[in-house]
């Protein structure tokens, strides 16, 4: 029988030919990468009694959910890390300057095509859009990682997402992933491994991936990978000098579903207050007021995302009721922005610009009010999420949120796109 | 692991993310006992004292969604929630569940006939659960899993791991 890319990545890294769906393995990942909760993690390790690493070069550290420190505590367990990555010898440490981890993995080359790839954080479903099984664990599995270099995984079923059609002038691939979250639920995927497939997605652009595979954890999915092609090898020139396995799923391989959507006809989609499957279309929504923006997030602030952003934004100013917040993802994305003239422009309209990392997403600055409004390129709009349990948060893409910080209120992006 | 169990039930509804269970700004801890204090806390202020006054908690579909926070399962343990039955639930809560030594069951048909303050059983070498309105089937846990639960969580299971190795050196 044939497998399904998830099945082939969990058949390698658990040294065996074949592996079914519900089948418990004990999969030996190629990378675990743990955020800022890596603290955590050190303080089962020290609990656990055992003094070394197993193989320090899998390990990924990268410090982005508070970052730079905010309280004593924070500093504190900055300072464990470091410590802690200097004496067990991880040379993969990324420090508060670098950005939100999962985009850093993928920028600086610790993500390949057919690996398995755990990660403190429930959106490391991102890597797949390089073709790699990425998923989310705890930290204490990160410590048990760390200590015996493996995981039991359970094989998840798969599901086919076939993306077709063309997107229009003002939609994009997060407005795909919101219809699709609304039209499947929050639950829709629930311990599924996810592949994208079909024209539109051969068509998309590995950061427009990165999109696709992100947002897929907001339909409960344990991965959700594309398989690689050009643009997979494009986007890795430079950043890897190991061999990249070009991993395709078998002809005969097995899925428990097929969904099919069609761009052609697709509209800007909002996610609304308090669950990520709340969606509905530009069009309905029009007049909502907002009194934030916020550009940022493992989900939309690539530079792509910024570019967007900025193209609508030139020329016209930030409504006076509304503060953009812009925190581009990484510290490349960051320069290259600059570079671009993306930064001057995104400044000159009012937005105010922070440092790489997960900033508002992770409650780090950017609180809201009681009863205000925050539309946000990111992932995830439940309750308090941005620190305040009377306030509303909704999720659009770069492209809708420029277009309503220009008006006050939620706006339909392709009256600005020519 | 206890092979049985038995207590008083609260109830959730669908969909309840890690958000809700417990909110970004206290995952600073780990303590089992410190974050109970704030476990529910998005729900209502008298939710961390409500959730002490039962022993196993019940929800519907997709129990802690949302992100990969281990604390939202310690919180629960600090609250002295013994086991949790859901009709369903995301991956990365049922994982964390299990490492943090606490007894997670899928059973929807449990869950629908279940109201708040019900008297719950879990027998888990029999694979039942009883409710005040009757009996259902539950499918025995894999057995990488309940080794796990039995010493309490993958930390003691760690120690135990390595301490024997190192014994047997
Ligand atoms: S940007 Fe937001 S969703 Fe992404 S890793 Fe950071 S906190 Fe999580």
């Amino acid at each position: 029988m044939g497998l399904t890319l998830a099945e082939k990545v969990l058949a390698r890294t658990s040294g065996r030919a074949q592996v079914t769906p519900g089948e418990i393995v004990d999969a030996f990942p190629d990378v675990v990468m743990s955020n800022t909760a890596t603290w955590r993690s050190i303080k089962q390790f020290h609990s656990v009694g055992v003094n070394e690493l197993r193989d320090p070069d899998r390990i990924v550290v990268v410090l982005d959910h508070i970052s730079p420190a905010k309280s004593e505590v924070d500093a504190n367990n900055h300072a464990t890390i470091r410590e802690f990555v200097k004496r067990h010898g991880i040379k993969n440490f990324y420090d508060v300057n670098a950005g939100i981890a999962h985009v850093v993995m993928m920028e600086k080359g610790h993500v390949l095509p057919g690996q398995l790839i755990l990660g403190t954080d429930s959106h490391s479903t991102i890597y797949g859009a390089l073709g790699a099984f990425g998923t989310g664990v705890g930290f204490t599995e990160v410590t048990s990682v760390w200590l015996t270099g493996k995981l039991w995984m359970k094989v998840p079923e798969s599901i086919k997402i076939v993306l077709k059609g063309r997107l229009s002038a003002g939609v994009f691939s997060k407005d795909l992933m919101l219809k699709l979250i609304g039209d499947l639920t929050a639950n829709g995927c629930t311990y599924k491994s996810v592949e994208f497939c079909g024209d539109l997605t051969s068509r998309l652009s590995v950061s427009e991936r990165m999109t696709l595979s992100n947002l897929a954890m907001e339909l409960g999915a344990k991965c959700a990978m594309v398989a690689p092609d050009e643009a997979t090898m494009k986007f890795l020139q430079g950043r890897t000098s190991k061999p990249v396995e070009m991993i395709r799923p078998d002809p005969d391989a097995r899925y428990a579903k097929e969904v099919t959507i069609d761009a052609d006809t697709l509209e800007p989609m909002v996610s609304c207050p308090h669950q990520v499957d709340n969606v509905k279309s530009v069009s309905e929504l029009k007049g909502v007021k907002i009194h934030q923006a916020f550009l940022g997030s493992c989900a939309n602030a690539k530079l792509d995302d910024l570019a967007i952003a900025a193209g609508i934004l030139k020329g016209h100013s930030i409504h006076p009721n509304v503060r953009m917040i812009v925190t581009p993802a990484s510290r490349d994305i960051y320069v290259q922005a600059a570079k671009e003239g993306i930064v001057a422009t995104l400044v000159e309209s009012g937005a105010m610009i922070t440092n790489p990392g997960c900033g508002t997403c992770a409650e780090d600055g950017g609180t809201l009010g009681d009863g205000e409004v925050c539309l946000s390129t990111g992932n995830r709009n439940f309750l308090g999420r941005m620190g305040n349990r009377n306030s509303f948060i909704y999720l659009s893409s770069p492209a809708t949120l420029a277009a309503s910080a220009i008006r006050g209120e939620i706006a339909d992006p392709r009256e600005f796109v020519k | 692991m206890i092979s049985t169990l038995s207590g008083k039930v609260i109830k959730f509804g669908d969909n309840i993310n890690t958000d809700l269970i417990i909110q970004g700004k206290y995952l600073r801890s780990i303590d089992p006992a410190e974050l109970a204090q704030h476990a529910f806390e998005m729900m209502g202020k008298e939710y961390p004292q409500k959730l002490k006054q039962f022993d196993i908690l019940v929800a519907g579909e997709n129990f802690g969604c949302g992100s990969a926070r281990e604390q939202a399962a310690t919180c629960l343990v600090g609250a002295g929630i013994k086991a949790v039955v859901a009709a369903s639930f995301a991956r990365v809560f049922f994982r964390n569940a299990i490492n943090s030594g606490l007894p997670i069951v899928e059973c929807p048909a449990a869950v629908a006939e279940l109201e708040e303050g019900d008297v719950l059983t879990l027998d888990f070498d029999q694979g039942r659960v009883v409710t005040p309105k009757g009996g259902h089937r539950i499918p025995p846990l894999p057995p990488s899993v309940r080794e796990i639960l039995e010493v309490g969580g993958l930390v003691p299971y760690l120690r135990r791991q390595f301490h024997s190795q190192t014994s047997k050196q």
